[in-house]
């Protein structure tokens, strides 16, 4: 990069065939990668993409903070009668929604991956099938932390102090992340299987809107028609809300976190395979 | 490597379809170790399709094929090892920079991260890249993106390498550059597979050539064998006036015959083989008042390959298959 930067009027650096001989014959072919380093490997390229565009973190970050401050001050007084208290029951929900919502992008950019050629080099390299998968979701699980952080942080400013402490808040995000893992995989079968990177986030929204209004993130379903409680009380997000309060306040119950993990735990057994299989055919 | 399997690429009966289209319809190809071979033919004529079965990306239909005697489908991660995959779009990250995807691809291929920076660094220099390492692969030109995607397919150097349509779009430099590339990569004992829509390009670079045509092999030999079969090469000639075309068909019909009119109005071929009878023709076009703004000897062009082996041109095959993608004689 130094040699010449000074001048202007040099030519087009192109490739050099005698240094390109030397480059081929230069060096012995190393031993494959292990499954976790090959993923890890993905998870470092889903960072660099971050890195490059960091204004991706705004569209998954924005929304959250207008919520939290719509809700907050918006709605706050009429349904839980003051802000503060409010933001209390809101806080730990806005958390899940923003996590949850981060995970339709995984779809979305996997959706967004197969349309270059870049996948067909991955699929022909011989490394552990499913680490281009594995990594990329490891790597969105760090923006699922940063959308998380944002929330925590922006709760603690408009005057949120959790029960449990730093403690109970970290044990809340991890929960979390742990369940937005199992979801995406939900979204990158659908990225899969959709023609468009716009198909994937209209029909993922649609199915993640609905689910997350229709818990108890909002407002306590005790409020709601029999018919519609009835559904709010079995919905994973509801459990997933309720364990993460709990875990926050200190009064988690083992229960619905067993709940959360049991569901996250068969999200990735029913749906990594399905993504897997779909991508080796892709 | 097992040293009982000569050849490089043994394929038998490949077929694939998709759909109704049989793209792959019984493709033999046998291609020896060290060599270049070339598979020349249109869109849509199965190229890629069958590079892709090769490089186990899909799983043929029928048929089957060894890599360096390795099943593509029983042994298919052993193929994996051996091969390395340069795709029609350039098989480069364009989100990350040059640099990245040189590391990234040397720690999936089993480098630690210092050593996979010492190999990116090796290459991005005898690439002629350092200059753009840090800049967005998006963000680089046609030639400057075939290189990279070279590079990333020698950061472990491949025993078999396919390039798929490596010069398709580029400007005449940039592709005598990544002719000169192939030229190395072949020089140092890769065996390379080479799918282009150029006979000039499988003519100066493969030592065989294996014409594809709807999902076939329809004629196989040297470079030098193809042409002879062919006939000849062609004189191409451009007309002051577009209006003496008509004028012009007739003196090179008589003159040398095979008369082929372009798509530019002003412009038609002939077939010739020797520069004399060519250098007679263009005085005959003189003679008869036709004005010639420019006129050259040329090898046959893949059309009249295919006009020739075929009895239809490959203009007609890439249409019949709705791929009408860099088709160069856009009117």
């Amino acid at each position: 990069m130094n040699t010449n930067a000074a001048t202007q009027a040099a030519p087009t650096p192109t490739a050099d065939p005698a240094a390109v001989r030397k480059a081929i014959s230069s060096r012995p072919r190393p031993s494959r990668p292990s499954a976790l380093s090959a993923a890890l490997t993905f998870g470092w390229r889903g960072m660099l993409k971050v890195k490059h565009v960091p204004e991706q973190l705004l569209d998954v970050t924005i929304t959250p903070v207008m919520f939290v401050l719509m809700f907050t001050y918006l709605f706050g007084g009429a349904i839980a009668g003051s802000t503060g208290e409010y933001l209390d029951y809101i806080l730990p929900g806005i958390l899940v929604m923003s996590v949850l919502f981060t995970t339709v992008y995984s779809g979305i950019a996997l959706n967004t991956d197969l349309t270059k050629g870049v996948v067909d080099r991955f699929r022909s390299l011989p490394i552990w099938r499913p680490s281009p998968l594995v990594g990329s979701l490891l790597g969105d699980s760090v923006r699922y932390l940063v959308a998380g952080t944002v929330i925590i942080l922006l709760g603690l400013l408009l005057g949120y102090r959790p029960g449990a402490g730093p403690g109970g808040v970290l044990a809340a995000l991890a929960l979390v992340v742990v369940f937005a893992f199992g979801l995406s995989w939900v979204f990158t079968t659908l990225g899969l299987l959709l023609r468009t990177p716009n198909a994937v986030m209209n029909a993922g929204f649609m199915g993640i809107f609905p689910l997350t209004f229709l818990s108890n993130v909002f407002v306590d379903p005790a409020t709601l028609p029999a018919g519609l409680e009835a559904f709010v009380d079995v919905n994973p997000i509801s459990i997933l809300a309720t364990a993460s309060r709990g875990l926050m306040e200190g009064n988690a119950d083992g229960g619905d976190i067993a709940i959360v993990l049991t569901v996250a735990a068969v999200l990735t057994a029913v749906f990594a395979p399905l993504t897997t299989r779909l991508y080796r055919r892709a | 490597m097992s040293a009982h399997s000569p050849l490089a690429v043994e394929a038998t009966g490949l077929v694939k379809s998709f759909g109704e289209t049989r793209a792959v319809d019984g493709v033999d190809l046998a291609v020896g170790r060290g060599s270049i071979y070339g598979v020349l033919g249109p869109n849509g004529a199965g190229k890629t399709t069958t590079i892709r079965m090769l490089a186990t990306l899909i799983r043929p239909d029928a048929g089957s094929a060894r890599i360096f005697g390795h099943d593509i489908v029983e042994e298919a991660d052993a193929v994996r090892g051996a091969v390395s995959l340069t795709g029609q779009l350039a098989s480069v990250d364009e989100d990350l920079t040059g640099r990245e995807n040189l590391i990234l691809l040397g720690r999936l291929l089993g480098f630690k991260r210092p050593a996979a920076k010492e190999r990116a660094a090796e290459l991005l220099e005898a690439f002629g890249l350092l200059e753009a390492a840090g800049r967005l692969v998006k963000h680089y030109s046609g030639g400057m993106r075939r290189r990279l995607d070279i590079a990333a397919s020698i950061v472990v150097t491949p025993d078999l390498m396919f390039l798929d349509e490596p010069t398709t779009g580029l400007d005449p430099r940039s592709r005598n550059q990544v002719w000169e590339i192939i030229r190395a990569l072949v020089a140092e004992g890769t065996t390379i597979l080479l799918c282009t829509q150029y006979l000039e390009e499988a003519d100066q670079l493969a030592d065989g050539i294996a014409v594809i045509d709807r999902g076939k092999v329809i004629a196989e030999g040297t470079p030098g064998q193809l042409k002879a079969s062919v006939g000849s090469g062609a004189l191409h000639v451009r007309l002051l006036d577009p209006e003496q075309r008509l004028v012009a068909e007739q003196v090179l019909g008589r003159e040398l015959g095979g008369v082929t009119l372009g798509a530019d109005p002003a412009a038609l071929s002939a077939s010739c083989s020797a520069a004399d009878r060519a250098a007679e023709a263009v005085a005959e076009l003189t003679r008869a008042g036709v004005r010639v703004a420019d006129f050259s000897l040329g090898q046959p062009s893949l059309d009249e390959v295919f006009l020739a082996l075929t009895g239809h041109t490959a203009d007609e095959v890439s249409t019949e298959q709705g791929d009408p993608i860099h088709e160069e004689q856009a009117a």
